[in-house]
């Protein structure tokens, strides 16, 4: 399978002031591209060149670090800059609303409940909002750059929201402060994309 | 932060206090040694009130001889944390910066330091005391915790290695350039082939800490040997869950906050400037005091 680095949907400073433009351009023009440059040269020569990153990551246990690593890199801020916008925020829409209020019975107590899965994340790491394999929804965390998708979690399934918790994806304006930096996250997220991601997971 | 400096400046003039804290050095390098090389000696251990960091100078049956080698051994460095880790966790006090903020400038710059102690440090100082108050753990000193960290929760795991890190991170800082003596190279030489391997080596662990973690010099409790590792997190090779346990001698924090202000993405030109400010005389005494344990109960 051919791996492309993805272009970002909106310029760097689109998502101020919630996220810096020097944070977004490092995060994406360092860190992100770093995760695929590596990812790549991890994988070239190997038969994890013809499979799909779904594939790689549900036998994950079986592959090297580096491919964990940055195939975990590539494909987590893939899906990450995806469900930000800078018209995002306020509350869901659609079907995955329904689902949360069903799920969660407010919005609010999902929020709750997400943002103790990304404070509470110790060290680097994502938060996350997936799709269970009986189309239930399930928040959880993973350390570094592991996913629900590989088979070394307790938390498995398709994630349609992510958030990243690494101090690199906000130290450079929120320092310490990882809980103002969760809170400014719901005023960018892209409902829409959400929603998309949703549809896509349901079986 | 004059106040901080000024302190320090009159504790080294303290004689007594100097005695009192070497003799607690000496009970905690030994019990540092049982609990490393014998879990059974350390059960024991913990039953003597001398464990519970209670006992006073006139009280101690330690001789006098001892302590004043392990005075000399100590003579020209801090003594830092070493002495505070007979305290039961919940009587410990926070970390006193033995420097002003600005102190490793350009190494590392004035903010990065003064959040990290104030609001990292700090923070992990602070969690541990909410983590343990209340539970047997705030009885047991830091070394008992982890000795047998797989028995308590993350909270008490997370936040008493992030402070004691920290504490180790900053003591074997300094803003006066340092270098090695002939005996640590010796021993570096011993251990790494030569100085540059070790650096190399060194390097390597602290850039392949995949996410946040801290890379370490320490020594091997059974061979006296110096090894290098890495640590995930806050975790530290003294802990009973580590890869490889040790004695910690260096320690170099590689989370993002430690680096992220001055240096980004570029970790690797953080552990470069790193060298320009590590406080070798610590590490050679943090050495020098295994070592004349060592020798004292061979």
């Amino acid at each position: 399978m051919k791996f492309e680095f993805p272009e970002l949907p909106y310029a760097y400073d689109a998502l101020e002031p919630h996220i810096d433009k020097q944070t977004m351009e490092l995060h994406y023009t360092k860190h992100h591209k770093g995760y695929f440059d590596k990812f790549t040269a991890a994988i070239q020569g190997t038969e994890l060149e013809s499979k799909s990153l779904e594939e790689i990551f549900s036998n994950i246990s079986k592959a090297p670090a580096a491919v964990r690593n940055n195939g975990g890199g590539y494909y987590n801020h893939s899906l990450f800059w995806k469900v930000l916008s800078p018209n995002g925020g306020g509350d869901p829409t659609g079907p995955i609303a329904e689902a949360i209020n069903t799920q969660f019975n407010s919005f609010a107590e999902f929020q709750k409940k997400f943002d103790e899965a990304a404070a509470n994340r110790f060290g680097s790491g994502w938060a996350w909002l997936c799709v269970k394999k009986d189309n239930s929804l399930s928040i959880c965390s993973s350390p570094n750059q592991d996913n629900p998708l590989m088979d070394v979690h307790d938390c498995q399934g398709q994630p349609i929201l992510g958030l990243d918790v690494w101090e690199h994806a906000y130290y450079l304006k929120y320092q310490n402060r990882r809980p103002e930096y969760i809170s400014a996250f719901w005023k960018l997220v892209n409902w829409d994309q959400v929603n998309e991601n949703y549809k896509n997971a349901r079986r | 932060m004059s106040g901080l400096v000024a302190r320090h400046v009159s504790f080294n003039s303290n004689l007594k206090a100097i005695i009192m804290k070497t003799i607690k050095v000496l009970i905690v390098t030994i019990m540092c040694i049982l609990l490393v090389s014998s879990p059974e000696i350390m059960a024991q251990t913990e039953k003597k009130p001398v464990s519970k960091g209670k006992t006073s100078h006139s009280e101690t049956t330690k001789p006098k001889t001892s302590s004043q080698t392990v005075a000399s051994d100590l003579k020209g460095a801090k003594e830092g944390i070493w002495g505070e880790w007979m305290k039961p966790v919940g009587k410990l006090e926070f970390y006193t910066l033995p420097y002003p903020y600005d102190a490793l400038e350009p190494a590392i710059d004035k903010m990065t330091v003064e959040i990290h102690y104030e609001r990292h440090h700090r923070g992990y100082f602070d969690k541990m005391q909410k983590a343990v108050s209340g539970t047997d753990a705030a009885e047991k000193n830091l070394l008992e915790i982890f000795s047998n960290m797989d028995k308590f929760p993350d909270a008490v795991r997370n936040n008493s290695g992030g402070f004691f890190n920290h504490a180790l991170y900053w003591d074997n800082l300094t803003p006066k350039k340092q270098e090695p003596s002939r005996q640590m190279i010796e021993l570096i030489e011993k251990s790494f082939g030569n100085y540059d391997s070790f650096v190399k080596k060194f390097d390597e662990a602290a850039a392949n800490r995949f996410g946040s973690g801290w890379a370490w010099l320490a020594v091997d409790i059974k061979s006296g040997e110096l090894f290098i590792t890495s640590t995930a997190n806050q975790d530290n090779p003294l802990m009973s869950i580590a890869e490889r346990r040790g004695i910690p001698l260096l320690a170099l924090d590689v989370w993002e906050h430690a680096y992220y202000l001055k240096y980004q993405n570029k970790r690797t030109d953080y552990i470069n400037s790193f060298w320009s400010v590590v406080n070798w005389p610590v590490v050679e005494a943090r050495y020098n005091q295994f070592k004349s344990i060592m020798e004292k109960v061979k």
